[in-house]
């Protein structure tokens, strides 16, 4: 009659013997990494056939050439990345502001983490405003979808063949895949603006934690992490 | 029952103390110094010959998976994470670099069915 439990009979407590999560993380924040994985494939499947094209060219269009000016300014040449520069520096900061308010949810600091997603929030619409510029400028000079310029030979570096089909091939990938960029960053703000409010009415205050702004996020340091990407795939490679 | 009250422990702080507001900014000026970097390389170096092009686009990639790196280990805080999470996570990416190979690979058959 001895009460000492045998090896085999005690009750495991190890992470992965059931009963919580071996991943420590709450449900929704796994599932956010999923569906953000998933995301990165469909980002990957744009940005690799847009690869696989530009590879299989024997021209292509060069990006210090189409992208050499400022837009919403009078510079129109000779200032090739600069304005993405901007764009890029604003979505970094956003990030930096957007991790701010994640670690100010830490700590239950309300007001500090309201004020990191307002920040966060501009961000946002500055990055848009500035791809909304560009993309303006750009159908001025009559790209679009199924646009080309008529001219194409400032478009090219000397001695590279002038080629309509890839410049078209050029211009379909870059609006088609900065604007699911764009359009990622637009929710990403909706987002925002939705946990924002959230945070004001004090949701999270109440529910005692702040895990629904690290969820946001994590959306929104992917949506940097993409147009990190997009940047040197389009701009500078 | 004991494995409960872990779990309850468990469910908030813990993992979230390694992001303090010294470390972002120092994130930060990593991310920033990367694309100083890829800046001058493209403004400078390249237009001027000291790096030939062929050479520049590798260092971008790898610059990028730089950006990259800090950006998922710690902005989104991947690093702290459980190791289970981290290959749930990075593991799958292994399919993305499989379509790389194989559609680089592909193109080059296609110029042939370009000409």
């Amino acid at each position: 009659m001895s009460t000492a439990v045998s090896p085999i009979d005690e009750v495991k407590t190890t992470p992965w013997s059931g009963g919580r999560s071996p991943f420590s993380v709450e449900y929704g924040k796994i599932m956010m990494w999923f569906f953000l994985l998933s995301d990165a494939f469909t980002f990957s499947s744009l940005l690799i056939a847009y690869g696989a094209l530009r590879f299989s060219s024997n021209s292509w269009p060069a990006a210090d050439l189409i992208f050499q000016s400022v837009p919403g300014t009078s510079i129109e040449h000779g200032a090739p990345l600069v304005f993405v520069g901007l764009m890029t520096f604003i979505l970094i900061m956003s990030s930096v502001t957007m991790v701010l308010g994640v670690e100010a949810g830490h700590r239950g600091a309300k007001k500090e983490v309201a004020t990191w997603l307002i920040l966060t929030v501009i961000g946002g619409f500055m990055f848009l405003g500035c791809q909304a510029l560009e993309w303006r400028h750009l159908f001025s000079e009559g790209f679009g979808w199924g646009h080309i310029p008529t001219d194409l030979s400032e478009f090219f570096h000397k001695g590279a063949p002038v080629s309509a089909t890839y410049t078209q091939q050029f211009a379909n990938l870059f609006f088609t895949i900065t604007g699911f960029h764009g359009f990622h960053v637009f929710t990403g703000v909706i987002i925002n603006i939705i946990i924002l409010v959230n945070v004001l009415m004090g949701t999270y205050e109440k529910r005692g934690s702040y895990l629904m702004v690290e969820k946001v996020g994590l959306y929104w340091h992917f949506v940097d992490l993409v147009w990190v990407f997009v940047f040197t795939f389009f701009y500078l490679v | 029952m004991s494995a409960e009250n872990t779990h309850a422990a468990h469910h908030e702080g813990e993992e979230h103390e390694s992001m303090t507001k010294k470390k972002i900014w120092h994130v930060f000026w990593i991310l920033l110094g990367i694309t100083t970097i890829e800046f001058i390389i493209a403004l400078y170096l390249v237009p001027h010959g000291i790096i030939p092009l062929r050479a520049a686009n590798p260092i971008y990639i790898v610059l990028t998976l730089f950006k990259a790196f800090y950006i998922i280990a710690y902005f989104m805080h991947l690093k702290f994470e459980k190791v289970g999470l981290i290959y749930a996570v990075v593991v799958p990416v292994l399919f993305i670099i499989g379509l790389i190979l194989v559609l680089t690979n592909e193109s080059h058959h296609w110029i042939d069915l370009r000409a």
